[in-house]
């Protein structure tokens, strides 16, 4: 092994800043899964009876279905019924002030970084917090309405704004569209519910942070957001979970629903705790996330920073049905230590003059894996559909890899796509540059990390992006000498 | 202020340097030239701290500090700047930037408080006058798509910035057209101080015109084997080479 391997292995030994696990009572369903578990969740949801059958058939479903074995990422096999699929502390979900939360849950929010009396003060942001299942608060939710934006958790939205759910719900992610999204569908218990009437931009970023606390945990959220013609929103999401020994799982479903001129804006920051240096424990993410433009000139984003996580699988996509609509995926994924990712994204063109634009950015150091899948479809009726992508891979040491599975399906030859990709390691000449200006290595990299990955960092919200860069280079610590 | 003794280095199995001496007093400026592959830039790679290179007996003394025994990046902080031969490119990252966390990484390194973006931007202004380089040059990645001259003004731009007690300038002169040149001298000669000191490596008498120096050494094989003033490098331009590399090769046999 050559010295800069060596010093590339000792300095990766970062450890997880999040891991801390807050002791709180919670009200949880024992272990296992079968329809009763579907029926408890829904009659402790107060659900209306479309939504218990909605539950039913997905879980009927799910159980014909086989686990997908497609993707390039290795895991011990999940036993659906060691886990738990409903824990929620003990808490009364509706708030009417801030000052009624638990004194611990707060406390997990300080630590987390996210002090909801600071969001309270500070304009900008509305937050949604879900903690294991159950969405705990949603802030500045009286300025929002008075612009007619619905912000939300899940089953609020169900008892309060029924004909919506029921209308979208399912929607963009059918049921049985993969393995993951259909035990989601059955058994999912919060997340976050937006609506953007016409004409309305909201005035602040949307966030939820979605927190997994206690153990043996399956966490599924279902996050759906609509945007009425000429709407605007700007959405984020943070995870983090405990560090615990054993893997838990994580299936969520995202849906975005674009109307005329309307544009969605989703970013994702995701730190779900990745395991230890030896690849015990960490967070498996199977996540389900797609957006439709369904009309005219509508606008979708997906921004990416994807730091956690032991396994993550997952393809934010666009479908673009309205003709001029444009899709976007911009991704920055880290793996370190054992961590294995296989993510990207699925542009289907289905308008005319859509527009797509994919920029990748992949970094892999420890002995992780990190893949890039993305497939690009330009169906028949997309005339002088345009697709841009770009997938670059930066390794660092040599125990790692970086795969690229680009899929291009052209059904149209008045279309243009395009697809570039590079591989590279962090040079040894480029750390040396830094040191011989003063810069020690670990701040070299992540210098030249944040550097690489400036395309998709702009993308953020200002004040995220400073948080996704730092994340940046927690995760990488200890990966270069 | 720098004093090497006795310096060998090898790259894999290889000696480079075999046994370089050089003592280099505040104030003053060495030129050290030499044909090609005879280790100028291995000796500036090991005084900076490149450690593809294996220093295998010798010493090297800055202001009485063991230079050898500092990480690379220490050294930099006590005041050793290196212009390198063929500056790397670091994409994304503007020249700005990266000058502003090497700033206060040093100002940490000396125990002062960074630098505030005002103060910085003014530092930075002034500096770029003293190189006349554009800023628009400095807002891109980092010599990434920079032509040869424009990467070679950004090295001595660094260097402004920095105020190094040891400036080794390794063939800045290569690729810069004649204004770029006087331009890049004047500013090497701005910052000169009595309690700085420079060493430039060039193949060419023409730098040493703007950048008078107070010694010449010629490196063949690892070692110095001549030394002089401005003269010698005048002799070199005549007459070449072959006659050093003559005498020098009659000694070792
Ligand atoms: N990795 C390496 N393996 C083997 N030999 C090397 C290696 N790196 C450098 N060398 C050799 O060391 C010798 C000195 O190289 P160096 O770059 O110091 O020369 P130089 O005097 O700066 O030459 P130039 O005038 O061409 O810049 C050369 O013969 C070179 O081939
Ligand atoms: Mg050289």
């Amino acid at each position: 092994m050559s010295d800069s391997n060596k010093i590339l292995e000792d300095i990766t030994s970062s450890e997880y800043k999040w891991g801390f696990v807050t002791d709180i009572e919670n009200d949880s369903l024992p272990k296992g899964l079968s329809e009763d578990t579907v029926r408890f969740i829904s009659a402790k949801k107060n659900e209306p009876e479309w939504l218990l059958e909605w539950r039913l058939d997905a879980f009927r479903k799910w159980l014909a279905m086989d686990e997908p074995e497609w993707s390039n990422v290795k895991f011990p096999k999940i036993d659906f019924q060691d886990i738990i699929y409903y824990s929620a502390p003990k808490q009364k979900v509706t708030l009417d002030s801030l000052d009624d939360i638990d004194p611990e849950l707060r406390a997990t929010f300080e630590k987390l970084g996210i002090s909801l009396d600071e969001q309270k003060r500070m304009t900008g942001v509305a937050v949604d917090a879900v903690i294991d299942s159950v969405s705990i608060t949603t802030t500045f939710k009286g300025k929002l309405s008075e612009l007619g934006i619905i912000f939300c958790s899940m089953s609020e939205a169900v008892q309060e704004h029924p004909e919506l759910v029921r209308k979208y719900l399912g929607s963009v992610v059918p049921v049985t569209d993969n393995y993951y999204a259909a035990l989601n569908s059955a058994v999912f218990s919060d997340g976050s519910f937006c609506y953007i009437p016409k004409g309305v931009r909201s005035p602040m970023e949307l966030s939820t942070y979605f927190r997994i606390n206690a153990a043996n945990t399956g966490q599924f959220e279902r996050t759906l957001l609509i945007a009425d013609e000429g709407g605007y929103v700007s959405y984020l999401e943070g995870c983090t979970a405990p560090m615990r020994d054993e893997n838990q799982l994580h299936a969520a479903v995202v849906e975005l629903v674009a109307m005329e001129r309307a544009e969605i804006k989703y970013s994702t920051v995701q730190n779900w705790y990745p395991g230890d240096k030896n690849g015990v424990g960490g967070i498996l993410n199977f996540v389900t996330k797609r957006g439709i433009c369904a009309g005219d000139y509508a606008k979708i984003s997906w921004t990416q920073v994807e730091t956690g996580s032991a396994i993550t699988w997952k393809y934010p996509s666009c479908i673009l049905k309205g003709d001029n609509s444009i899709g976007e995926f911009y991704s920055v994924a880290v793996t370190n230590n054992y961590q294995q990712a296989d993510t990207g994204t699925k542009m289907i063109h289905i308008g005319k003059n859509t527009k797509s634009r994919i920029v990748s950015k992949g970094i892999s150091a420890g002995k992780s894996h990190n893949s890039y899948r993305g497939l690009v479809k330009i169906m028949k009726r997309a005339e002088g559909a345009r697709n841009y992508s770009q997938c670059d891979s930066l390794l660092m040491g040599d125990q790692c890899g970086a795969h690229t599975f680009p899929y291009i399906e052209v059904d149209n030859n008045t279309a243009t796509v395009e697809h570039e990709a590079t591989t590279s390691k962090i040079g040894e000449d480029q750390i040396f540059y830094c040191n011989q200006r003063g810069i020690a290595t670990e701040k070299a990299v992540a210098l030249i990390v944040n550097g690489y990955c400036k395309e998709v960092l702009k993308q953020l919200p200002m004040e995220f992006a400073v948080e996704a860069q730092k994340l940046l280079a927690i995760s990488l610590e200890g990966s270069v000498g | 202020m720098l004093s090497i003794k006795n310096l060998h280095a090898r790259i894999e199995e290889k000696e480079i340097l075999r046994g370089i001496n050089l003592e280099v007093k505040a104030g003053e400026v060495h030129a050290i030239m030499g044909p090609n592959g005879s280790g100028k830039s291995t000796l500036a790679s090991v005084l900076a701290g490149r450690s593809d290179y294996e220093v295998t007996s010798g010493t090297v003394q800055l202001n009485g500090k063991d230079l050898l025994d500092l990480s690379p990046e220490d050294r930099a902080r006590e005041g050793v700047f290196l212009a390198f031969q063929y500056p790397i490119e670091i994409p994304g990252v503007s020249t700005i930037n990266f000058m502003k966390t090497a700033v206060n990484e040093v100002r940490e390194y000396r125990g002062q408080e960074p630098m505030d973006a005002v103060s910085f931007l003014k530092l930075m202004k002034e500096k770029m006058k003293l190189v006349e380089i554009d800023e628009s040059l400095l807002k891109r990645a980092l010599n990434e798509g920079f032509s040869g001259g424009e990467k070679k003004r950004n090295e001595i731009f660094q260097m402004a910035m920095l105020e190094p007690m040891l400036a080794i300038l390794d063939e800045t002169d290569s690729g810069l057209d004649i204004d770029a040149l006087r331009i890049v001298a004047n500013g090497v000669n701005k910052l000169k101080t009595a309690n700085n000191a420079t060493i430039v490596v060039t193949h060419y008498q023409r730098l040493l015109d703007y950048i008078v120096p107070d010694f010449v050494h010629v490196l063949y094989k690892g070692r110095i084997v001549k030394s002089g003033t401005k003269e010698l490098a005048m002799e070199l331009e005549e007459k070449g080479y072959d006659w050093i590399k003559a005498e020098a090769d009659a000694q070792t046999v």
